[in-house]
């Protein structure tokens, strides 16, 4: 049988009414547990997964397929509500979402993103199945020094996304860069400025830094400016649907988030968070609309949001084909495999036919419930919003506070919480962005680690980082981005670039 | 009808106690890992088996464990009811991290499961066995890369000893610390390290499609169903092995240590727990009371002694 038999055999399985309800019923339960703030996927599925075990192979593997969608679905809902994300790759989710839905276009913002996971979720499933043996090959030729290229590539292009001046955003990320340094050192197992407190030992939370500086700061800055500002919160401005507008916006970035997101998915050391922030900078880069980007700019939602669901199929690719779990959601994936006597790797596809392709199929019907059951939600989440200022803000306070002590329940991380909070508001008075620290904490310690690896590899060896072809493009890609606005400055045309910077808040 | 509301909520009081414990389980790492996987199979066990009413899983991840471990200490002295998961990869935190509190912080209950650490090359590579290793280290041991996990743990220190045994200095070897076995794996399938390092269970997939060679087994006898021979066959005298544990709390009197280890007997002695280490290819090197005790003192100078000779440890 070739692919496409196997998989319409799935899909003519997934499809049975009983296994239907199963992926309702995960879908469900992973919304439910993922909406949550600081819960991310990975602690949803570990959660939830003993629930599928009851079940028979073909059963389980559906609902678990849900509960996994679920889960990332849930989490950037209460980014774009509630300000909360709830792991890295949901923060650049916050940055637009959050924005849009306090300029009253909630509604849009959950629909972009549901409808972007599922466009994205389809084509990266779909390439999961028909393309995934080219990815791996193409995803292992990348070692330490391709990866650091590409963590420089990053740097470039999202530092020069984010505010209006220059100076303020490299501060920010710098500022970024050195809490990224705290904790003990990959290499060495040394500990790096932790003053001997334990907690530091293991560095600083991105999902502290996240949530601290978006819903902390933010309720700061809303607090002290007591009854000064006008009531700006509007919980629903026009159509809680997508407008024709927002469709035309929409579709171009749920395909180039389909397309960074996929391949950087199934890259070992790649992951969500750097899919998402290059299909950000992306869009951005694109966009008609330079000067909503800040403000709440649709393709701001939806290309990220289409990239963290097309890697998250991504990652599936090294699971499933190399057995590789590259993400701790993968790692309890493959726990859940070993549960039906299936140790994925690269005899799976030839030894486990039927299962690979029934969870293959699975996760389709899955994003397709996903879309099913959330589409009509959007109205009464949007409603979360028409809670009074005080009351909302309150209960962002409180939720941020559940969340972090959830994910990590310890005196000291709320201590760093309400620290962070505070740097946070005092960055967002004196102008400074605020996305560029959770950049730099998200990328600093990849991009160091691998360019620590490449040089270990070539013994000192510094020209060997530029031998690759793939690591040499990257760098030239890297440079010109670079460099193409500064020729376009000088010649001229300096103002419209300036004009297009938007302000972060 | 009173009577019977009455008499039936005796009985249920009367009944509760079948369940020994409500145990809460530390597992002092994120979720995926093997601490994680160890502590929730502890608790479909206990449950399963009704051992205990219900068991919660607490994750408290960080610094090798030692974040969970001194956060377990301080705040459980005297609780009959909690649990931690720990193991070999902790003893090295402990001494690397300085950590303020030990092992000798709580009360080691017994050993559960193991791993033996493989190592691979990749198909391509041209070295064919542990000699041929051995032989490009001593050359120049710089020139050698293995891939692994965390600085400081395991699969490090398991170098370590094989450079040592091997007459080569420990401070020279050019180990690439990845953050798990995937990320390793990765590197070696894709020819960017000489040789890679980790639990046999991250390669036997790899190993049987034949796109990794697997040239050792750092158990002290060749291991049923892995085709490789030995370290100690390759002539270096070297044995590793990756262990977890669970311990309870600290200041608990002797029967409540005795009822914890009566229980985690009683799991080991399941049918499904043997099936779990089988699903997982977890070794059983359940060892409790004294002789675990002995063993864990042992272990914890030994792996003092290496990181040393490797430079972690001052």
């Amino acid at each position: 049988m070739g692919t496409f038999e196997f998989l319409l055999q799935g899909v003519a399985i997934a499809a049975q009414p009983m296994n239907l309800l199963y992926a309702l019923i995960g879908v469900t339960l992973g919304t439910a547990v993922g909406v949550l703030p600081g819960i991310g996927p990975a602690l949803t599925v570990a959660l939830l997964l003993p629930v599928t075990y009851k079940l028979d192979p073909a059963g389980s593997l559906i609902m678990f397929a849900g509960i996994y969608y679920g889960g990332m679905y849930g989490g950037s809902t209460t980014s774009i509500l509630l300000n909360t994300p709830g792991e890295s790759a949901s923060v650049v989710t916050a940055l637009e979402g959050n924005k849009m839905a306090r300029a009253g276009r909630g509604g849009p913002a959950l629909a972009t993103a549901a409808i972007g996971s599922f466009v994205a979720g389809l084509i990266a499933t779909l390439g999961l199945a028909f393309i995934a043996p080219f990815v791996v090959k193409f995803a292992l030729s990348f070692g330490p020094r391709e990866y650091f290229a590409l963590m420089v590539l990053a740097f470039v292009t999202v530092s020069a996304a984010f505010g209006d001046s220059t100076l303020r955003g490299l501060t920010a990320l710098f500022v970024g860069l050195g809490l990224a340094v705290i904790g003990i050192d990959q290499q060495t197992g040394q500990a790096r400025l932790s003053f001997g407190i334990p907690d530091l030992l293991d560095g600083i939370e991105v999902t502290t830094l996240a949530v601290a500086m978006f819903a902390i700061g933010e309720t700061l800055y809303v607090a002290c400016q007591g009854d000064r500002i006008p009531e700006k919160v509007e919980a629903v401005k026009g159509s809680v649907w997508m407008s024709k507008e927002d469709w035309a916006r929409s579709w171009k970035p749920w395909l180039r988030g389909t397309f960074i997101g996929f391949p950087i998915g199934a890259m070992p050391a790649g992951g969500a968070s750097i899919a998402s922030f290059l299909s950000y900078s992306t869009e951005k880069q694109f966009s008609k609309h330079k000067d909503e980007f800040g403000k709440g700019a649709i393709e701001g939602v939806a290309g990220p949001e289409a990239a963290n669901n097309a890697s998250a199929a991504g990652t599936l690719v090294p699971l499933l084909s190399l057995g590789l779990p590259t993400t701790a959601t993968a790692a309890i994936m493959l726990a859940g495999f070993q549960q039906y006597g299936l140790q994925p790797g690269p005899l799976l596809f030839a030894t486990n036919p039927q299962l690979v392709w029934g969870l293959i199929a699975s996760l389709l019907i899955a994003n397709f419930m996903l879309l099913v059951l959330n589409l009509p939600l959007i109205g009464l989440w949007v409603k979360l919003l028409t809670i009074p200022k005080p009351w909302l803000y309150a209960g962002i306070l409180l939720f941020a506070t559940l969340g972090t002590i959830g994910a990590n329940p310890s005196v000291f991380e709320l201590g760093m919480l309400l620290t962070f909070g505070l740097l946070g508001f005092a960055m967002r008075i004196f102008g400074y962005p605020i996305a560029p620290v959770v950049v730099g904490l998200i990328l600093g310690p990849m991009a160091e680690q691998q360019l620590r690896r490449a040089l270990a590899i070539s013994q000192g060896d510094v020209t060997s980082l530029f031998m690759s072809p793939i690591a040499a493009v990257l760098f030239a890609v890297a440079v010109l981005a670079v460099v193409v606005p500064l020729i376009l400055r000088a010649r001229g045309k300096g103002e419209v670039l300036s004009q297009f910077a938007a302000n972060e808040d | 009808m009173k009577h019977f509301f009455l008499a039936s909520l005796i009985a249920g009081a009367m009944a509760l106690p079948a369940f020994a414990a409500d145990y809460s389980i530390i597992a002092p790492a994120g979720p995926g890992g093997g601490w994680d996987q160890t502590a929730r199979s502890l608790q479909t066990v206990l449950q399963d088996e009704k051992i205990s009413g219900s068991v919660q899983v607490i994750n408290v991840p960080g610094a090798g464990g030692t974040i969970g471990l001194a956060q377990f200490a301080s705040q459980n002295s005297g609780n009959a009811n909690a649990l931690i998961i720990g193991g070999y990869v902790m003893v090295g935190a402990i001494l690397t991290n300085q950590s303020p509190v030990t092992l000798k912080d709580v009360t080691p209950i017994a050993r559960l499961t193991g791993e033996y650490e493989a190592i691979v090359v990749p198909a391509a590579s041209p070295i064919q066995n542990m000699q041929d290793l051995v032989t490009a280290l001593k050359a120049d041991p710089g020139a050698v890369s293995w891939a692994g996990g965390s600085a400081g743990g395991t699969d490090h220190i398991a170098v370590g000893l094989i450079a040592k045994a091997a007459g080569v200095d420990p401070t020279k070897i050019n180990y690439i610390a990845y953050a798990g076995g995937g990320e390793a794996l990765a590197a070696i399938l894709g020819n960017q390290v000489t040789a890679g390092i980790s639990g046999y269970g991250e390669f036997e997939a790899q190993v049987k499609a034949g796109t990794l060679r697997l040239i050792a087994i750092s158990s002290a006898e060749r291991v049923e169903g892995i085709d490789a021979p030995t370290i100690k066959e390759g002539g270096l005298d070297v044995v590793v092995e990756n262990w977890r544990m669970v311990a309870a709390a600290p200041g608990l009197s002797a029967e409540q240590v005795a009822a914890i280890n009566a229980d985690i007997e009683k799991v080991v002695n399941s049918d499904s727990w043997k099936e779990i280490l089988k699903t997982k290819g977890w070794q059983n090197t359940y060892l409790a009371g004294d002789a675990f005790k002995a063993q864990l003192d042992k272990d914890v100078a030994s792996t003092e002694a290496i990181l040393k000779d490797i430079g972690l440890v001052k």
